[in-house]
């Protein structure tokens, strides 16, 4: 080749050939750096979860009738779903009172946090067009995979580290508490080769990061399913790399071997979203969109139309969520009996108490679902302001509506889509029990129960629409309800939270129905509740600037 | 002889059923500022994302300074820089950080260059990109590229966004660039660009290359536009060779005239009379149009 007549202009120019891998470290500090409010807030987090967690199960379970206790009510098939695999006699010490505990809690928020991450520094910065400018300076082809599969590494080597000191000082263990770390950090690892692969198969970020966290769910089915057929994890458990971490049975047998299957997933997952890779165009996809409608269709010409037509994939998404959740969860009950057996103490009452036990375990379960469903009406109302800082929202304000019209369009849209969930979760739970048990009644039963939860879902979103109207960029915050939520949801009983701190959830003041009677005052109180919020984001809305 | 800067030939490239590329050839010399026109969608940033090794063609060849663009990305873009079409940049990053980003992954940041073209571009590198205007994230790009140091610069649609004076700070970067020898592609549907900078121009139009050729080869290819008031009769106008479209209206005769056929047609006028002439150059607008304006009625010229 001839050279051409430029001469390097910088001395440090001399060009090294560059692999597929070049520009992995640089590009490993930009995540980093990105990241640096966001990863840190996660591992402080996790590792204050932990910290917390392990005195307040000392000091709530002194004696061993309080630790038997405790027993009974995480080893019938909600507290199973909900917890994990119980091993030997295993719940007598502290160390496997807070693995029971919190185990399941750390392994999906680390596995959350690793597949936002991945999904951010991938198929976002494709989305983004960044990735054609990182791309075109001298950056190998896998080089922003690799260095978002390390920044996730490093986050969940945080996580690992935070969990493991947040158990010391209470005299565990130390191997167990260390494999309690790993264990934690390597399934986030997983989840983030997971993300790694459908980053290669959507154009969308928001796509491939809800294909991941439905794998997240299914991981989660599979176990809760598996571990309720056999609380020690029958076959069925050991397809959910959830299982895998507490297969290691921290604090009662420690065993180390199957955090190797979280470890080859990870090698295997990495390997197949390189083969992925290199399969592709950069911004391509092997899934990729088909054209769309020439034209609009009538209903598209209105702020609700516009809401819907923008809402839709994801709505679908979670709406078949909610159904096999519900019919999966439903169909447990079947196990309820075993469970009753095994209770000698309640063995006399059973004939009468099974019926109870079901309404409550049904109760348990619609809870569960429901706070799935919060964590819609809080997201779905966020897209507000994605809207808006996209600049879409204030050319449907301007283009006629007005931004009352605006916000109530959209508002109508996710109050309905919200109905819509409580309904197919109710239906769905209703008859996956009546399967199990072989009664019909629960489908209407449970329905009826899964409405009387609007008031509570539809504060949730109010909170979040009146923040973001109020606050735009303080409106993430929304989350922290349903943050606490979760918190009284899973643990509200445990922790012995008095009534009024239990009843702040919206959620946990709607009666916990069927097991307990519908009263109207609570559903009033919180429909009040939500209309007013809702006045507040009105109010607050036509007051400030839009954005774009 | 030199090895051409980008030798591309018979680039085919589709997404689904949409045939992007369709036999696209461009071949441009080192140091020459090559124009690539096209209207929107013809195949430009597809092209661009090809020779940057980011798309793999479905058949046909493209070289860029002699490398393979798909096998040797990595090795090739430390020669190269670009400015993309389309990209939303890091909203937490300032502009500066980017600028620096950008520069050490390409491997050749230039420090004293960076400088300079901050103050020519009159842009705040400690300001968040998210608080840019548009016209300012674009300078971030442009500065990006031009700060690095490169063989051949890739410039997609680069002015979008930049008011009049900025533009013409960019137009004398890249006369910089040429005065020292650098080669340069620079995608453009603004003609007016083009025609100011660039030493060659390629037309695309739905992913084949209509025209290529130095401007002066291009202009030969288009006609004069004629609008005269005339003494005489015009009859001979009407049968003259050379004269196309010929119109009146007000007592002004409108026409085009073949830029070979100058000289007799001229000659024709001088005899007629005339008592106020506008003889107008070839303009690369009269060709564009030729090429794609389909509804227009002077598409009896297709080549």
């Amino acid at each position: 080749m001839t050279a051409t007549t430029t001469a390097p202009r910088t001395a440090a120019a001399a060009p090294h050939p560059g692999g597929a891998w070049t520009g992995t470290g640089r590009l490993l500090r930009l995540a980093l750096r990105r990241d640096r409010v966001r990863t840190p807030i996660w591992v402080l987090a996790l590792t204050l979860t932990t910290a917390i967690t392990v005195p307040s199960l000392e000091a709530a379970f002194t004696d061993a009738a309080g630790r038997q206790a405790r027993t009974e009510l995480v080893t019938n098939p909600a507290g199973v779903m909900m917890t994990g695999p119980v091993f030997g006699d295993g719940l007598d010490s502290l160390g496997a009172m807070v693995a029971n505990e919190i185990s399941l809690t750390l392994l999906v928020a680390a596995a959350i946090m690793s597949i936002l991450l991945v999904v951010r520094h991938t198929r976002a910065e494709e989305e983004a067009g960044r990735a054609d400018l990182v791309r075109a300076q001298a950056v190998g082809r896998f080089a922003p995979p690799a260095a978002a599969l390390l920044a996730a590494g490093v986050a969940d080597l945080g996580v690992a580290v935070g969990v493991i000191a947040g158990l010391q000082g209470y005299g565990l263990p130390l191997a167990d508490t260390i494999a309690f770390g790993v264990a934690v950090g390597l399934t986030g690892l997983v989840f983030a080769a997971v993300a790694g692969v459908t980053a290669q198969l959507t154009t969308s970020a928001r796509a491939a990061s809800g294909m991941a966290l439905a794998v997240l769910g299914g991981a989660f089915l599979v176990r809760g399913i598996g571990d309720v057929i056999d609380i020690t994890g029958s076959a069925l458990s050991w397809f959910s790399p959830l299982a895998w971490a507490q297969q290691t049975r921290l604090f009662v047998d420690l065993r180390w071997w199957p955090l190797g299957l979280s470890l080859a997933a990870v090698v295997a997952l990495t390997a197949l979203a390189a083969a992925l890779n290199r399969r592709r165009d950069l911004g391509g996809a092997l899934l990729a969109g088909g054209a769309g409608r020439a034209e609009a269709a009538a209903w598209l010409a209105s702020p609700a139309g516009l809401a819907w037509r923008v809402q839709r994939g994801t709505f679908w998404g979670w709406a078949a969520g909610v159904i096999v959740g519900g019919v999966a969860f439903g169909s447990l009950a079947s196990y309820l009996e075993d469970a009753v057996t095994d209770l000698p103490a309640l063995q006399e009452w059973m004939a009468i108490e099974l019926d109870a036990i079901t309404e409550t375990f049904g109760a348990m379960m619609l809870l569960y679902l429901v706070l799935a469903i919060g964590g819609y009406a809080i997201a779905a109302v966020l897209r507000l302001r994605a809207e808006e800082t996209a600049g879409t929202a204030a050319l449907v304000i301007v283009g006629g509506p007005g931004r009352l019209r605006w916000l109530r369009g959209w508002s109508g849209v996710i109050a309905a889509q919200l109905l819509a969930l409580l309904l197919l979760a109710g239906v769905g739970l209703g008859v996956g029990m009546a399967l199990s048990t072989g009664d019909g009644g629960h489908v209407a039963a449970m329905t009826a129960a899964a409405v009387t939860y609007l008031p509570g879902v539809l504060v949730m979103a109010a909170v979040t629409a009146a923040l973001f109207a109020a606050w735009p960029s303080g409106a993430p915050l929304a989350w922290a309800v349903e943050a606490y939520a979760l918190v009284v949801g899973f643990f509200g009983e445990l922790l012995d939270l008095p009534e009024w701190a239990q009843d702040v959830s919206p959620l946990s003041a709607t009666p916990f129905a069927p097991a307990e009677e519908v009263t109207t005052l609570p559903l009033l109180v919180l429909s009040a509740l939500a209309v007013g919020l809702a006045a507040v984001a009105v109010a607050a809305f036509r007051a400030r600037d839009v954005r774009g | 002889m030199d090895t051409p800067a980008i030798d591309v030939r018979g680039l085919t490239k589709s997404f689904g059923s949409t045939r992007a590329l369709d036999g696209f050839d461009l071949r441009v010399e080192p140091g020459q500022i090559a124009g690539f026109l096209g209207p929107n969608g013809a195949g430009k940033t597809t092209t661009i994302r090809i020779l940057l090794g980011l798309l793999r063609a479905d058949g046909g060849s493209a070289r860029v300074l002699g490398a393979d663009p798909w096998r040797d990305a990595v090795a090739l873009h430390r020669r190269v820089a670009t400015v993309p079409g389309d990209v939303t940049l890091w909203p937490t990053l300032s502009g500066g950080e980017a600028i620096d980003l950008l520069g050490r992954l390409q491997g050749r940041p230039d420090p004293v260059r960076r400088a300079e073209l901050i103050e020519r571009f009159e842009l705040d590198p400690s300001k968040k990109i998210r608080a840019y205007s548009k016209g300012n994230r674009q300078k971030v790009l442009l500065v990006a590229a031009l700060a690095t140091d490169a063989e051949l610069y890739l410039l997609d649609e680069p002015t979008s966004g930049l008011d009049p004076l900025m533009e013409e700070v960019f137009r004398a970067e890249v006369r910089r660039l040429r005065r020292e020898g650098r080669t340069v592609l620079l995608s453009s549907h603004i003609l007016a660009e083009v025609e100011k900078l660039c030493d060659t121009v390629t037309i695309i139009r739905a992913g084949r290359t209509v025209e290529s050729g130095t401007l002066r080869e291009l202009r030969h290819l288009t006609r004069f536009a004629v609008s005269a008031r005339l003494r005489g009769d015009a009859g001979a106008l009407q049968t003259a060779p050379g004269v196309h479209d010929l119109s009146q209206e007000d007592g002004v005769w409108r026409f085009q005239v073949d830029t070979d056929a100058a000289e007799p047609v001229l000659r024709l006028l001088a005899d007629i009379g005339v008592e106020d002439l506008t003889w107008s150059p070839p303009s690369l607008e009269d060709l564009f149009l030729r090429h794609y304006g389909d509804v227009l009625p002077r598409e009896e010229a297709v080549r």
